[in-house]
């Protein structure tokens, strides 16, 4: 078995659209890819950009043009894999005339569990997901939210290897989100591999062990959110506040916010700039390290992209 | 064959849940209620009138069942996409195609077992006690399931290949084909091409023939219907679903889901 | 892939064995069904204003319906050489109170209903109530007039009447010069060869219906070879009158130089002399048989 919960070769999308079909659009070009066991790999890029797509091929919902993967080391066309793993679709909908019980229920019955382990371990899926008050509830009088939540209660009920999110964070609030996080994370504690797409970056940047960056149906970078991030220029921060009025030249490049003034150099110029502020009695609250954060790197990514395209359709004229 | 027992008996808890089901049987002992009323106004033909209006009701209202939610079997789960936690689970789309049209078949069972109590209690009624040979209704009421369970397998077929619309289309036209393939082979063959001539004829063995279940007027009459001829249609139902659903799931197996 | 190509061959297999075992099941289940049920020889609803009544909006169509089991009974019962049509009136009759305006219905089905078995039903009489009903929902149009003198002409032989049909039709907007001087000829000649030639051939060219067509052109050719008979005997006559006895076959007439060759009916066979002396159809020819009905149906209307 390979070290690999995850491994993508050369899948590519193509699908027909237009009159007959006869024209074809690709949504996913080419993309090899590896999540390492273990780790929580965070799959990000702008909507349409074919995150969705990648994983729904995974899933067998949909079939590649080209390409092929393999999931725990076996091919994905393998029905008896699905017993490792847990998937979580975008926007989750269930059989809206079931209860959240009975509903996780149904789907543990695929997983070969004795009634009283199923029964046992539904209770404990709802509590960890916070819906053990609505348990009785018919799905159709559920908000997006309690949805997401029932969705990833199924996915990892059966204690897989590997955990497959679909946008998780989508349609939750602030508390919500806070949860799902400390779900992944605890997953990760106990060993799983999760891999999950999102389009809001700083979700990936906190939970996640590495990540890949896709745009437009290519993939841009896989790393560290550190290492991604590290290719961009970095500078110091200075946070400072004023005693009193100065005409020193530095003042003019400081922004003030509120009370205080923040002025940023580079890393070579920190220790100058922190002798001439002293020099005009500022008081120096703060230095820190100013990352490009990885929106920067995905803006810069996305424009290029367009760019791109731009140039492709004036060329093509 | 687990997993496709799973899926079947939620498919059953759907149509248990739905209270469209329970109105149109309602409806079904609202006609028989009626045939007793229309059968006192007739002269002699009281009995055969419950029985006839009786099995037409639920025949039809059967009909409607597994016409609109034999299409939308599948084709709901994909549009909801409610599909998608599943297939994710250890199962296969023939599995989950095949639960799927048990789950309707088993539903229609105990419809159509419910209309037929209802249509029995009216018989009693009128007559006051059964006969044996009332036994025939029971074997219509059997062809009328028999019949339902290839209407679903071929509204499922039709629900993988296209919209729900027109599979619903597909299926009522194909059915009413069916009751006039016999007609098919009754055409005049001197008008025809041989070519046409031929290619009818092998049509009209093959397409689905649904005249094959119509014993109405022997239940109506109270004449017997012959072993053969249930081990013959219970047979061409099996072969028949096995086939249609065969290729439902070669289609559905290579379907890109939205 | 492994699992898509045992779900081809599941296909192949299961495709033709299934639809083979449908195939036999269904010769089973018909002959099961058939020893059950009567002769289906039935058209379920016989009055044509209660179809009209539950036929909503729909009875034009429900006529094109009935019209189209109408063609199918009478096409079945010919191919089977079955004489026994008497679903054919009850169908008709439904069909033209649904749809008036289906000439073709009152057209068509005056002939199946005429002409005698196994042509058709052997009832002239119904034939003309039927057309009488399509002229007076169709008063204006000419041809059933034709049908109608066409019925009085050649199966009731009733020559004063067909002679006013077809003065009647010829004053109707559209209508072909000759019913006029068909009116005159049959009122002045009675039957003759020429009227009823020309009376076929016209029902040849106007019907575009294979049926109808086969029909008319078995007419013809008997008609012909009717006419050929009577030339041939008239040869024969004076052959006898030369020669002072009749001839024994129709060599002898080419021999005695009356005939340039051996003369053959429309459908290639040729004619021979009977042992009365008469000129025949050959006993081989399918003509003969034509001739045979025709003449048991003179005898069998006796009007």
């Amino acid at each position: 078995m390979s070290g690999f919960a995850i491994e993508i070769e050369n899948l590519t999308k193509e699908y027909p659209f237009g009159f007959l079909h006869l024209k074809k659009k690709t949504s996913l070009e080419g993309l090899n890819m590896q999540v390492e066991m273990g780790e929580v790999f965070g799959f990000i890029g702008p909507n349409g950009a074919g995150k969705s797509t990648t994983i729904k091929l995974l899933m067998r919902l949909i079939f590649p043009t080209a390409g092929s993967a393999r999931i725990l080391g076996r091919p994905i066309s393998d029905v008896e894999m699905h017993k490792d793993i847990g998937y979580l679709p975008e926007q989750p909908y269930f059989y809206d005339y079931l209860t959240a019980a009975e509903v996780l229920d149904y789907f543990a019955r695929f997983h070969d569990l004795r009634a009283g382990d199923r029964k046992e371990r539904v209770e404990r899926m709802l509590k960890k997901v916070g819906l053990e008050t609505a348990r009785k509830i018919q799905l159709r009088k559920y908000s997006k939210g309690m949805l997401q939540r029932v969705g990833l209660a199924q996915a990892i009920l059966h204690d897989p290897k590997l955990v497959i999110l679909d946008e998780p964070m989508s349609g939750l609030d602030p508390v919500g989100r806070r949860e799902v996080r400390d779900i992944i994370l605890e997953l990760k504690r106990e060993g799983k591999t999760v891999m999950f797409s999102t389009h809001i970056l700083s979700d990936a940047e906190a939970l996640c062990d590495r990540v890949g960056v896709i745009v437009g149906g290519k993939l841009r970078g896989v790393g560290a959110p550190g290492q991604l991030v590290d290719m961009k220029t970095q500078g110091m921060e200075i946070l400072f506040a004023l005693t009193g009025a100065s005409d020193e030249p530095l003042l003019a490049k400081a922004m003030k916010t509120g009370e205080y003034y923040r002025l940023q150099v580079a890393e070579g110029e920190l220790y100058v700039a922190i002798e001439q502020l002293r020099g005009t009695g500022a008081r120096i609250l703060s230095v820190t390290q100013v990352k490009a954060t990885l929106e920067e790197f995905f803006m810069n990514l996305v424009e290029a992209d367009r760019a791109q395209a731009a140039a492709v359709e004036v060329s093509g004229k | 064959m687990k997993r496709v027992g799973i899926v079947a008996l939620n498919t059953f808890r759907e149509a248990v849940r739905d209270r469209v089901l329970y109105n149109l049987v309602f409806f079904a002992l609202l006609m028989m209620l009626a045939a007793v009323v229309v059968g006192q106004i007739s002269i002699g033909i009281e009995e055969s009138v419950i029985v006839s209006l009786g099995l037409s009701a639920i025949s039809v209202i059967g009909l409607l069942i597994s016409v609109f939610i034999g299409v939308a079997l599948v084709s709901k789960e994909m549009e909801k996409r409610t599909l998608y936690a599943l297939l994710a689970k250890p199962v296969r789309r023939w599995e989950f195609l095949l639960g799927k049209f048990g789950g309707l078949v088993l539903t229609l069972a105990v419809n159509t077992a419910a209309m037929a109590a209802g249509l029995f209690l009216v018989m009693l009624y009128v007559k006051h006690s059964l006969q044996r040979e009332d036994a025939v209704v029971l074997v219509a009421v059997y062809f009328i399931w028999l019949k339902l369970a290839l209407i679903v397998a071929l509204a499922l077929m039709f629900s993988c290949f296209t919209t729900p619309l027109l599979a619903i289309l597909f299926t009522a036209g194909l059915y009413i084909v069916g009751l006039y393939v016999q007609e098919l082979r009754n055409l005049p063959v001197d008008v025809m091409s041989p070519a046409t001539a031929a290619f009818t004829k092998w049509l009209s063995y093959l397409l689905p023939n649904f005249e094959n279940f119509n014993v109405m007027a022997m239940a109506a009459h109270g004449r017997a219907v012959p072993g053969t001829l249930i081990l013959q249609n219970t047979l061409y139902v099996v072969i028949y679903c096995a086939i249609v659903l065969t290729g439902a799931a070669a289609v559905f197996s290579r379907k890109n889901l939205k | 892939m492994k699992s898509q190509r045992a779900v081809a061959l599941l296909l192949v297999l299961i495709l033709p064995l299934g639809f083979a075992g449908i195939w036999r099941l269904q010769h089973g289940i018909d002959s099961q069904l058939a020893a059950v049920s009567q002769e289906r020889d039935d058209v379920l609803l016989r009055s044509g204003k209660l179809v009209k009544w539950m036929s909503l909006e729909y009875s034009p169509l429900l006529a094109d319906i009935y019209w189209t089991r109408v063609v199918q009974y009478y096409g079945n019962k010919h191919v089977r050489r079955q004489a026994n049509l008497e679903m054919l009136w009850p169908l008709l009759d439904v069909t033209t109170t649904l749809d008036p305006n289906l000439v073709v219905a009152y057209r068509f089905g005056a002939m199946f209903l005429s002409q005698a078995p196994p042509a058709g039903a052997g009832r002239p009489d119904q034939a003309v109530e039927l057309i009488r009903r399509g002229i007076q929902a169709n008063p204006d149009y000419w041809r059933l007039y034709e049908d109608l003198g066409f019925v009085y002409y050649f199966d009731l032989k009733d020559y004063q009447k067909a002679s006013e049909a077809f003065l009647e039709g010829s004053k109707k907007p559209d209508a072909l010069v000759w019913m006029k001087v068909m009116a005159a000829k049959i009122a002045a000649e009675g039957e003759s060869f020429s009227t009823s030639m020309f009376l076929w051939n016209d029902i040849y060219e106007s019907s575009s219906d294979p049926l109808i067509k086969k029909n008319a052109l078995q007419r013809l050719e008997l008609l012909k070879a009717q006419e050929d008979c009577k030339q041939l005997n008239a040869l024969a006559d004076e052959y006898a009158k030369r020669n002072g006895r009749r001839p024994a076959r129709m060599s002898d007439l080419v021999q005695a130089g009356l005939l340039r060759g051996v003369p053959a009916d429309p459908e290639g066979f040729a004619y021979v002399f009977g042992e009365d002396g008469k000129a025949e159809i050959n006993l081989d020819s399918p003509l003969l048989e034509q001739q045979l009905l025709l003449e048991r149906l003179n005898k069998a209307v006796p009007r």
